[in-house]
């Protein structure tokens, strides 16, 4: 309590001299802008679902409250009415010396969005706490607060402090045990500075790629690959400026840290604070709302531990061997109730029943010879005699008749009523409301890639997934049909994207074949890239140097992000050729491009040549020579675009061997005037001697089947190797 | 009322949140509270021992739901009401003095006021046993029950009794106030004892970090005892560290070990003294986790084990009470390092249950009869003796507390006891 006033001093210190006490303020979001709640999320916002029988935002608020935050701005989007009257018969209203106040907004779709409008708000006044409504810890802010502060005080572009946690992410599955994918880190293990965010690494192949100037900024590297992001960030005021001036800032990690990382025009630098012993973390899926659970159970949240009355939860007895019981429970003494397991209040269990490692939540009925293990089973639910349920969600006022089975992965979400003797498939995704058919535009934008990771891997793996897909019996598609002897509902199609990657983040475990099918996969794919002969290490390498210093170099040859890139470069150039624009002002656009791109000076020349050879290549012709004239005709428009590239002999071979690319594979036609173009080029003094010597020396060695254009070219050359000689001479 | 309101919930949070560590600062805080609630209650004409006991009841109740482990703020609940209950019946017994004199205007009023012609009888019935300890639960009964059955009362006579009712909130908070001084000052107490018990070139072993334990040996070295400490460190909080360099501070000769190593050094000891988390009424002792042991090592080789423990760690339950929370498991990252087991509780692959436990209790109970003695503020007695101290500092009816119901309950079966022994 004393260190937090007097932090709050020293900001005041800084900022104005009247301000005697600045409130720790904090925003929280209480909304996730994911779908992977789904179809749970459709009835009731994310931060409201039971987490060990109390709703999320509790954890959230609570921990606020302990680490000394004064002022709590609640953001509410999706179901905002529910999250705001949820918190008006809570207590949280009434706290002396903590205030919650709510900000509703119908419109947001995005962190960012959420961002822009409180902004606007104008509420803010100083550091803030930015959190998510899903997000559990006991961590104490004090020390990561002092470091922020401390970091500002020398430098005030040192915006943000990430709070960090050390979790090893799984070898095999590449993702971490919060079923989050894997996340490689660059720190600067001296100043913690972040330099490096990627989460969405591409884990089949094997690479990851560091802009060479950090190591030239930062003498000593870490990269780490089992830093988890608790996403809890101290931030400062400028951060909501920056979302508002950046409009395109939607997701707080992929457009804002990486935004920031990439920018160096700016220089904004963001932190890290790592926690050993105190423990947080977020709730993304349904596999770390399972593992998370656990986690609280098995006490790492202490106090935020179901006995603890910390705030809105009943009381809770802590019996042997983590099992919990609220008051009233009605249990058989024939029943079994199994280790780490919380029973609700007022619950009732039959005969002969079963319960282990399972949350239970309060006033449900359980009747006889029930099985229920590893399974959450919410408020109210009747679950009658005989049926098994097996890593299942069981939203609040399902029934679910006698003989019933739930398979590992199963959501059954609110009110749903499951027949007798009724089977529901693993995986599947049981609601009353039928599926969504399409998604909103912007969402698809946004997330569309979230959860179909796999258009991204390569082909092996994902057909080696399909292929075990298809052996089990499971999963075919279930189309949006009403099923069940005496219940209706409707079991959720699953897309193609979402089955493939369904049991990653399922509550259910990774099933033994699974892993073993991605240990194969794993293996092919380092087969193949040691066919490639590419000499890039397997992921499975990366792994074991966690924390080597100085690590990869800029190996990766980045093919999607040129391709993309050079077809950015050659839309502005075709714009530039319509619309008659400045060549100064197109060498600024590209210039932009590549800063975006992060792309090399060769890289730009090789995309302008491109874009030039492919203009005169698209203008009407009729012969050969009418196409040499075209290609005369806009390198003589272009050149001053094309020299401003060509700064040094890199960037002329460069050309030279895209245009010998251009004339094999995508402009075929250019291949009879190879050796005209190349003498233009040398006439228009866009690319010297040297240049073209050098290539031609390069080329010597080479097959047969390269030395075409060489061969085509071997009169000029020799013209051009006697005339240096006669200068010589 | 609201602020007595806001101080409470204050508290009950600080209570919930774990935020008090330590039984002193907790009974001592208690107290306070319970004062500040006693001097806000506003009393009525009648029956003011009854509106106070409520009061400070109904704070109590939710005192002890907080942080039912904390059982020093149950002791401190039921050290005050007791309070309350004993100035009544001081009172009473003064104004039995004077009911002889003008017994016929008393009664007079008593009858004027209402259909309750008992409550003057049960005061004379009780003045006539004040004499008596334990004083008769009857009479605090009848006065309780009052306190139900009659919501209002006349003005007549209202000189007298509120007088006689701000004598009383007086005394009471005279008598918290005596008890706040009594809890502040029980270190020193212990400690004056301290030269009786440690002797020349004698070598003392603890567990853990005991305020009290460290002023007991302070003292002892005060007063020019040579002598020699052994701490074990009291994994896995390691509060014997902490200890080790206090001790070193005063010049005490201190030696650190491993929790572990106790065994293997208690045959070198001449006696065992430790703090406690609570003393039950039986004489065994809740205390830090690892204490048993020690006190077993203690017992084969027949060296003393002392327990130092203030009065307000007297706690009037028995450990075998279900509604006795006898310990608490904290958090496992104070054993090990999240991040670097991280793998060892991927409940995501594998079977999906988790393989790893870890369990971190913070107390012990260590039996009575490894107790050879316990030393408090008052002198030092045997194990045996605990519940004739217990029935000096505690009323019997308050024992139970935290159900109302079972209040009630315990209510009427005291009644019928009651009953019975006077016909």
């Amino acid at each position: 309590m004393v260190r937090k006033k007097g932090g709050g001093h020293r900001v005041s210190d800084e900022a104005e001299e009247d301000l005697s006490h600045v409130p720790l303020q904090a925003i929280l979001l209480a909304d996730s802008f994911a779908q992977k709640f789904r179809p749970i999320t459709l009835e009731r916002p994310k931060v409201l679902l039971p987490l060990v029988n109390v709703p999320m935002i509790e954890y959230t608020l609570a921990w606020l409250e302990s680490a000394g935050v004064e002022e709590v701005f609640v953001f509410c989007c999706a179901h905002a009415k529910q999250v705001i009257e949820y918190l008006e018969k809570s207590q949280w209203f009434s706290q002396p010396n903590f205030s919650v106040t709510t900000i509703e907004s119908h419109n947001s779709v995005s962190a960012g969005d959420a961002l822009r409008f409180i902004y606007e708000r104008n509420v803010i006044h100083g550091d803030f706490v930015l959190i998510s409504g899903d997000t559990v810890s006991n961590m104490s802010l004090t020390q990561a607060l002092q470091e922020h502060k401390d970091r500002r005080k020398k430098d005030s572009d040192a915006v943000m402090t990430m709070v960090i946690k050390t979790s090893k992410p799984s070898p095999i599955t590449h993702q971490s045990r919060l079923g989050t994918d894997e996340l490689f880190m660059a720190i600067d293990p001296n100043t913690k500075q972040l330099l490096y965010y990627e989460d969405r690494a591409e884990h089949m192949k094997g690479t990851i790629s560091l802009d060479k100037t950090l190591i030239a900024d930062h003498p000593s590297i870490s990269l780490y690959n089992d830093k988890q992001d608790c996403y809890i960030d101290i931030c400062s005021q400028e951060v909501l400026s920056l979302f508002t001036d950046n409009f395109d800032y939607q997701h707080l990690r992929r457009h804002f840290v990486k935004g920031l990382l990439v920018d160096d025009i700016m220089g904004y630098k963001i932190f890290t604070h790592e926690i050993h012993s105190s423990y947080a973390a977020r709730i993304d899926n349904y596999r770390s709302y399972d593992i998370i659970s656990k986690d609280v159970i098995q006490r790492w949240t202490y106090p935020l531990v179901p006995d603890v009355q910390f705030f809105g939860n009943a009381a809770t007895k802590l019996e042997r061997q983590g099992m919990y019981r609220g008051s009233d429970v009605a249990q058989s003494r024939y029943a079994q109730i199994g280790p780490f397991t919380v029973i609700g209040s007022r619950t009732s269990i039959g005969n002969n029943t079963t319960i282990s490692n399972s949350v239970i939540g309060e006033g449900c009925t359980i009747g006889s010879n029930v099985s229920i293990e590893g399974s959450y089973v919410w408020n109210n639910v009747t679950i009658e005699d005989g049926c098994k349920l097996k890593e299942a969600i069981v939203c609040d006022g399902v029934v679910l008749k006698s003989g019933a089975t739930l398979e590992p992965g199963v959501v059954v979400s609110f009110k749903v009523i499951i027949g007798e003797q009724f089977v529901i498939p693993a995986y599947s995704k049981v609601s009353l409301l039928p599926q969504p058919i399409k998604q909103d535009s912007d969402e698809e934008l946004e997330y569309a890639d979230e959860g179909s990771g796999t258009v991204e891997t390569p082909s092996i793996t994902s057909l080696a997934d399909k292929e075990l897909k298809f052996k089990s019996p499971e999963t075919p598609h279930w189309s949006t049909s009403e099923l069940g002897t005496s219940g209706s509902f409707y079991i959720w199609s699953l897309d193609e994207g979402g089955l493939e990657e369904e049991w990653r983040h399922s509550v259910a475990h990774i099933p033994e074949d699974k892993l073993a099918a991605l240990l194969q996969a794993a293996e092919n794919d380092l087969d193949v890239t040691a066919q490639d002969g590419n000499v890039l290490p397997p992921s499975g390498e990366l792994d074991t140097h966690t924390n080597s210093e100085n690590s990869e170099d800029d190996l990766d040859d980045l093919k999607d992000d040129s391709v993309y890139f050079e077809r950015e470069v050659e839309a502005t150039f075709l714009r530039a050729v319509h619309e008659n624009v400045e060549v100064d002002n197109v060498i600024l656009e590209v210039n932009s491009l590549r800063l975006s791109y992060n792309m090399s000076f060769v890289d730009c020349a090789g995309a302008i040549f491109y874009s030039i050879m492919k203009l005169a290549l698209e203008t009407p012709h009729n012969s050969t020579s009418e196409l040499q004239r075209n290609a005369v005709n806009a390198i003589t428009t272009w050149q001053k675009l094309l020299k401003h590239y060509l700064q040094s002999i890199d960037e002329e071979i460069e050309v030279i061997l895209k245009y010998e690319e251009m004339c094999l594979e995508s402009a075929k036609e250019f291949a009879p005037l190879f050796a005209q173009i190349l003498h233009l080029l040398y006439d228009k003094d866009i690319l010297p001697e040297e240049a073209i010597l050098s290539w031609a020396s390069e080329k010597e060695g080479a097959d047969d089947t390269d030395k075409v254009f060489l061969k085509q070219a071997e009169p000029f050359i020799q013209w051009l190797n006697e005339a240096s000689e006669e200068e010589e001479d | 009322m609201p602020d007595v309101q806001a101080l409470v919930n204050e508290f009950l949070l600080k209570l919930k949140k774990r935020k008090i560590e330590g039984s002193q600062a907790t009974a001592k805080q208690t107290a306070e509270l319970l004062r500040s609630v006693i001097s806000q209650q506003r009393v009525p004409y009648a029956n003011q021992a009854g509106a106070l006991i409520d009061a400070v009841r109904a704070v109590g109740e939710q005192l002890i739901a907080a942080n039912p482990v904390e059982l020093a703020v149950g002791n401190i609940v039921r050290r005050v009401l007791h309070i309350i209950r004993e100035e009544n019946l001081s009172l009473a017994a003064d104004a039995i003095g004077g009911l002889n004199l003008s017994a016929a205007s008393d009664d007079e009023d008593d009858t004027e006021q209402d259909d309750h012609p008992v409550l003057s009888a049960a005061a004379v019935a009780a003045a006539a046993r004040s004499t008596l300890r334990p004083p008769s639960l009857h009479a605090l009964l009848e006065d309780t029950l009052d306190s139900a059955a009659v919501p209002h009362t006349s003005s007549s006579g209202a000189a007298d009794k509120s007088s006689r009712g701000r004598k009383l909130k007086h005394d009471v908070i005279e008598a918290v106030n005596e008890l706040i001084r009594e809890i502040s000052t029980c270190h020193e107490q212990i400690a004056e004892q301290a030269v009786e018990h440690i002797h020349q070139n004698e070598v003392i072993l603890t567990l853990g970090r005991s305020r009290t334990v460290m002023k007991f040996l302070c003292a002892a070295k005060e007063k020019k005892r040579s002598f020699r400490v052994f701490v074990a460190e009291g994994a896995p909080r390691y509060q014997g560290h902490v200890l080790a360099k206090e001790l070193v501070a005063r010049g005490l000769q201190t030696t650190i070990i491993t929790d572990s190593a106790v065994f293997a050094m208690i045959s070198r000891v001449n006696m065992v003294i430790v703090g406690a988390h609570a003393v039950m009424a039986n004489g065994g002792v809740i205390a830090p986790v690892g204490m048993n042991m020690v006190a077993l090592a203690a017992q084969r080789h027949a060296v003393p084990f002392v327990v130092v423990a203030g009065s307000h760690k007297l706690c009037p339950l028995y450990p075998h009470n279900p509604e006795v929370l006898l310990n608490e498991l904290k958090s496992p990252s104070d054993l090990l390092d999240f991040g670097e087991f991280s793998d060892c509780l991927d409940f995501g692959s594998g079977t999906g249950s988790p393989l790893l436990h870890v369990v971190n209790p913070t107390f012990d109970y260590v039996p009575p009869k490894l107790v050879s003695l316990f030393i408090t503020d008052t002198g030092g007695h045997n194990p045996s003796y605990m519940y004739r101290l217990i029935a000096d500092y505690y009323s019997a009816v308050d024992l139970v507390l935290k159900f109302i119901f079972i209040c009630n309950f315990a209510l009427s079966i005291d009644q019928c006891l009651a009953t019975r022994s006077i016909t």
